[in-house]
């Protein structure tokens, strides 16, 4: 860029603001908190800890890391695109419900044909994700109702609904095939959720970097006027966030399910902070427009990484989400304290 | 090639629009005149399709279209630069030029052949721009450029220009001229918005006045005179567009002493404003002038100097201490630093004189109070509508510029500061603005004007100092107030 500017005619334009980006600086902004972040996290956990890197506990660690990494992309997808989704949770729980319901009446019927039982209930997962993301689009898109109200009246809708069907009581009776294969599976050493979630994660990077599509949320994640006035068809970029949320919502759902051998509708109530926290510490703004998916990747890996130091250390659980918590405004401050060094 | 005949839109009943024909011919530039609030938004936004019309047809090569979406009037060839920008901060340069339009496989990016194709539509247009810049980080005139590169991705066929100069120095304007040229030369019909005579004069073929919403005239541009297209433009015949103004230099009410700003954007500047005159900062847009302004009135983070207020020296300028001092501040950028636009034009007028005795009694607002107080300041500078409820954002723009300036009017102030006070207002509110001025100099007060436009300076300026890459080059006296002298200073040296 410097080049570029030096090579201005002298009229051209006075310059902007100068960018006078040191080494340091511009890895700060590459995702280079969450990097020393992360470090920090591992190293003294090692060190406080040993157990921490027994490969069993290593395991566990990549398997939360998972399920937590893509409800996280889901609420990127949706915070880039100048929104916020506080329904994750709840469509996690009410997809776990409805995974572990259609297992154990679909066992009924066809008995004996468990990939075909498993994949209609993750079919139908994933149609309860769909239809809560185009619900919550409409909402947000078509009557420009507030995203934080919007899905936090659908989290308390959805929660009352898994709720009210299962009374509370975890769903038994999952195929155990879908347990061992899926949930404990491990596939080249490391386990299959794990797996899932890189895929998602490449898939999201790719969508972000080399399509149209990723350029558009965006776009419209940033200045909405803008965007529309561009041509940009900004009602259906909103739409494809939140499908693709939802979907991705039900998907962490369906393997939390696999993992926990039941249907449980109260799981998720803690993830709206969660994947908010991963988000924002990997450097998405709450004013949509800019993120990247490689650094939440990263924030949701140091998120994990502590859950487990805490729970090596046996730290009570309620001092779990105070630490969160702390964590979460000490991301926020450094960020903003960053922003405005950068603007001086 | 394009003709539009009896045009009507109506905003809540009130008629923008009325019955205006329009029409505009292959490789011509045909100018829209008329004060703000004219209708020559509405006419080209109807034309770009950001709204519907009420009545009227709507031609295009002989095709009649009977509605019209923004995305639409660009795949049929009509594009459009506005004032306010559709750029995306957040996106660079390159991106931006081709949102909404990316060039793609059937499902990844091209993006080697769109940086190709950015890459020569910029050359074409003689602009030099950072491409992988975010948008964010440009300049008002580089977002300028980016904006007109952007509307001449489609290729279109018509071309609106919302005001394009405003914002631009006089080097990059005959950029704009150049590429305006090329265009009309390859055919490209060009509406063309400005408020500025001399671009009206060398530009266009022809010049259709609006005048509250209704259609005046239109007339070949050659076949006029500037003092007919003013009558025009205004109902009337206009005297003088820059009121005499008389001069009475007494103690220095505000001196500035080797000011440097953090950022460098301003660099050892002195200067000193006194009672009873208009002192001029002049220099090219980014030269510092305006960072000067907001320095001393506490918006930049000072670095060395210092900023002495009649005998007082402010050690921190903040707005709070400034204004408590008599210092008073108009911004260039109405909307972004002046103006709470959901908010009604009484609150903004009297936003920054909440404290004064006549609005409040300790912590309570004498609210019954506040629409009489606003009466006279509004009515002395010809608000309208004279709406005093309705919200900053449902005005023209210079109106608004009207509502910023009323709250420099609630209480006497010693020393104002005006940065662009005329940026994108018409001339009926210039001159509203200039007598303005001129009152508040002849009543003792120290005014300063940071300016782009020349002729301001001349006619209004008892001095001149002229800024260059953030120092002070010039300071010029009455006498030597020409447009070549202050130019001469423009890039630094003796030209």
């Amino acid at each position: 860029m410097s080049s570029e500017q030096a090579t201005m005619a002298p009229l051209s334009v006075a310059k902007p603001t100068e960018h006078r980006s040191s080494l340091l600086d511009r890895f700060l902004m590459q995702g280079g908190i969450v990097i020393t972040f992360l470090i920090v996290a591992v190293v003294a956990t090692a060190l406080v800890e040993p157990r921490f890197l027994n490969r069993l506990n290593l395991t566990n660690v990549m398997r939360n890391f998972a399920l937590l990494l893509i409800p996280s992309l889901a609420q990127m997808l949706v915070m880039t695109a100048g929104g916020f989704d506080l329904s994750v949770g709840a469509v996690v729980a009410i997809s776990s419900v409805v995974t572990a319901a259609v297992m154990l009446v679909g066992s009924g019927y066809f008995p004996g044909m468990e990939i075909a039982i498993i994949l209609l209930s993750l079919v139908a997962a994933i149609g309860v994700g769909v239809l809560v993301g185009l619900t919550n689009a409409g909402l947000v898109a078509s009557l420009s109702l507030s995203p934080f109200m919007v899905t936090l009246a659908m989290m308390s809708v959805l929660m009352g609904i898994a709720l009210y069907f299962t009374q509370g009581i975890p769903i038994y009776g999952v195929a155990d095939s879908f347990i061992t294969g899926v949930g404990r599976g491990q596939f080249l050493g490391l386990p299959i959720v794990l797996h899932v979630a890189l895929v998602v994660l490449v898939v999201c990077i790719v969508m972000q970097r080399f399509t149209a599509l990723g350029r558009h949320i965006y776009a419209v994640g940033s200045d909405l006027r803008s965007a529309r006035l561009s041509g940009v068809a900004t009602g259906r970029t909103i739409t494809i966030a939140y499908v693709l949320a939802g979907i991705l919502a039900a998907l962490t759902g369906f393997l939390m399910t696999s993992r926990l051998g039941s249907g449980q509708s109260t799981i998720g109530g803690t993830l709206a902070l969660e994947t908010i926290a991963a988000a924002v510490i990997g450097g998405v703004s709450l004013r949509g427009g800019v993120g990247r998916a490689e650094h939440v990747a990263l924030a949701a890996l140091f998120l994990a990484v502590i859950a487990n130091a805490m729970n090596l250390v046996q730290v009570d659980s309620k001092y779990q989400t105070l630490v969160l918590g702390a964590v979460l405004i000490v991301a926020l401050a450094i960020d903003r304290l960053l922003l405005r060094k950068r603007q001086a | 090639m394009l003709e539009v005949t009896g045009f009507t839109k109506r905003f809540r009943g009130i008629a923008a629009l009325d019955n205006v024909d329009f029409s505009l011919n292959e490789g011509e530039v045909h100018a829209l005149l008329g004060e703000n609030g004219a209708g020559k938004s509405t006419l080209i936004n109807l034309i770009a399709g950001t709204f519907p019309w009420a009545e009227g047809v709507y031609r295009i090569n002989g095709r009649t279209i009977t509605s019209l979406t923004p995305q639409v009037a660009q795949e049929i060839g009509i594009a459009a630069v506005f004032q306010e920008f559709s750029l995306v901060p957040d996106l660079t340069v390159l991106e931006n030029i081709f949102l909404g339009r990316e060039q793609s496989g059937s499902f990844f990016l091209k993006r080697r052949q769109m940086r190709q194709a950015g890459t020569e539509l910029l050359d074409g247009l003689g602009f030099h721009l950072p491409l992988d810049e975010k948008v964010a980080f440009l300049s008002r005139a580089q977002k300028q450029m980016v904006e007109i590169a952007k509307a001449l991705r489609m290729r279109p066929k018509v071309l609106i220009l919302d005001e394009p100069t405003a914002s631009l120095t006089d080097g990059e304007a005959d950029k704009l001229f150049h590429a305006v040229a090329l265009l009309k030369a390859r055919g490209v019909g060009i509406i063309y918005v400005s408020h500025r005579m001399s671009e009206i004069r060398n530009l266009s073929d022809r010049v259709t006045v609006l005048r509250g919403g209704k259609r005046i005239g239109t007339v070949v541009t050659s076949e006029i005179s500037d003092e007919g297209l003013i009558e025009m433009m205004v109902g009337r015949p206009v005297e003088q567009l820059f009121p005499s103004i008389e001069h009475r230099p007494g103690a220095a009410r505000l001196e500035v002493q080797n000011l440097t700003t953090q950022d460098h954007s301003v660099i050892g500047a002195s200067f000193v404003a006194r009672a009873g005159e208009v002192v001029g900062l002049a220099g090219l847009v980014g030269c510092g002038r305006s960072e000067l302004c907001r320095a001393v009135f506490g918006l930049e983070t000072i670095e060395a100097g210092t900023i002495t207020v009649g005998d007082k020296t402010i050690a921190r300028p903040s707005p709070a201490s400034m204004l408590a001092n008599k210092v008073c501040y108009f911004p260039a950028d109405r909307g972004s630093e002046g103006l709470a636009m959901a908010r009604s034009a009484r609150e903004n007028a009297t936003m920054s004189s909440l404290d004064l005795p006549a609005l409040s009694a300790g912590p309570v607002l004498k609210f019954w109070r506040e629409r009489e107080v606003i009466k006279a300041p509004l009515a002395d500078l010809a608000l309208r509508p004279m709406a005093p409820e309705r919200k900053v954002s449902a005005f023209s723009g210079g109106n608004q510029q009207k509502l910023m300036l009323a709250r420099g009017l609630m209480r006497p102030f010693d020393v104002y500061l005006f940065d662009e006070p005329t940026v994108g207002i018409d001339v009926g509110a210039k001159v509203d603005v200039y007598n303005l001025i001129k009152s508040l100099v002849e009543a003792g007060a120290s005014v300063v004007v940071s300016t782009s436009e020349l002729p301001e300076l001349i006619n209004l300026a008892s001095r001149v100092y002229v800024m260059h890459e953030g120092k002070v080059v010039a300071e010029l006296g009455q006498a030597e107030l020409t447009e070549a002298q202050i130019l001469s200073h423009y890039f630094g040296g003796r030209a």
